[in-house]
């Protein structure tokens, strides 16, 4: 006889629940092709402003979701992507974009590494040369000659050892 | 540069890593700053609260050095801020204070104003986030101070706490000119 699998079947459920309720892309219906492409790069590209690490497209936020609603229905308008993003970021601000523009305000943030990484590269440049420099004169003159004398002098014992 | 004094080098680049570092604990990076400070307040018109035949629009909010607080029944920073919302109607004869509800029902609204108050002359009712987007809202408890000429001069995002008033938003504006004070963000 085989046991009710309540407990299994209720699992089921438990997982299938939260799932129902869940914001899907699937109720925006484009008759044009090269829209639901726009829409879809469009909110792959914008921000959700609660969950900051995720997109317009990946939220399961409520914001998300009204955002998500007015590009659908700025897109079905008529605007473009860029009137979109436009529209967006007048109200938002450059947040909303994953790709931040490049102004004055944002020149540390797109210059600050090749800044860094120059300061770097000169400070190792210098530092090699300045090595260099130190090998070469390891010896002084008066090294130098009392060196030749040492190697010259046969009747130095240490000779053969060195 | 004396060599007695290099091994400062590091230790001053620490100094400034560190220097970075708690800078960046002082910000919060829910806090998105809006691009509408110094602007015209965005165009709306949305129903009263409780007064669906009555409309609250933009023009509201000329004349007046207005408040305008984004809220909602739901939002437990709303119910926290609202005993200071109370305060500020009754000292702040100069200032009107309007509510934008947002996201919210009619009722769970209206049972939130019977109950703890209601600081708002008027409350625009915004079911649908249709002023919200316009506006820049992304979470409630969001409040913007709006000059007599209908400019935004400052945004509090998150609850008005004790002292929000007198040290962060009363700077920001010239209540006998009812103007915005220029050269702040």
């Amino acid at each position: 006889m085989i046991k009710p699998q309540w407990p299994a079947l209720l699992l089921a459920g438990l997982l299938v629940a939260p799932s129902l309720g869940a914001y899907t892309l699937e109720e925006f219906k484009f008759q044009d092709p090269g829209q639901a492409e726009d829409f879809h790069r469009l909110t792959a590209e914008l921000r959700c402003l609660v969950c900051q690490n995720e997109s317009l497209a990946g939220s399961q936020a409520d914001l998300a979701q009204d955002l998500r609603k007015e590009v659908y229905r700025l897109l079905q308008s008529g605007k473009s992507r860029q009137e979109v993003i436009d529209f967006l970021v007048a109200r938002y601000g450059d947040f909303v974009l994953y790709d931040p523009p490049l102004k004055p305000s944002t020149y540390p943030l797109w210059f600050g590494p090749l800044a860094l990484a120059g300061v770097g590269g000169l400070f190792l440049l210098l530092t090699l040369r300045k090595k260099k420099e130190a090998r070469e004169e390891a010896l002084s003159p008066e090294e130098r000659q009392r060196l030749q004398a040492l190697l010259a002098d046969d009747s130095n014992p240490n000779k053969d050892k060195a | 540069m004396g060599q007695s004094l290099k091994f400062l080098i590091p230790l001053g680049l620490f100094g400034v890593l560190v220097a970075l570092l708690f800078f960046g604990l002082t910000t919060d990076p829910s806090k998105v700053p809006s691009p509408l400070i110094g602007k015209p307040a965005p165009e709306f018109s949305l129903p009263a609260l409780g007064d669906p035949a009555r409309t609250v629009s933009h023009t509201d909010l000329l004349g007046k050095v207005t408040l305008l607080n984004v809220w909602a029944s739901w939002c437990h920073s709303c119910r926290a801020e609202h005993t200071q919302l109370m305060r500020l109607a009754r000292e702040l004869k100069e200032v009107q204070i309007l509510g934008l509800n947002w996201k919210d029902t009619e009722a769970d609204a209206q049972q939130m104003l019977r109950t703890s108050g209601n600081p708002y002359r008027v409350s625009a009712f915004d079911p649908e986030n249709q002023a919200g987007i316009n506006w820049g809202v992304y979470g409630a408890p969001e409040t913007f101070l709006v000059d007599g000429e209908g400019r935004i001069c400052f945004k509090k995002i998150g609850p008005v706490e004790p002292g929000t008033w007198e040290t962060e938003m009363a700077p920001t504006i010239d209540l006998t000119t009812k103007k915005c004070k220029e050269s702040r963000t």
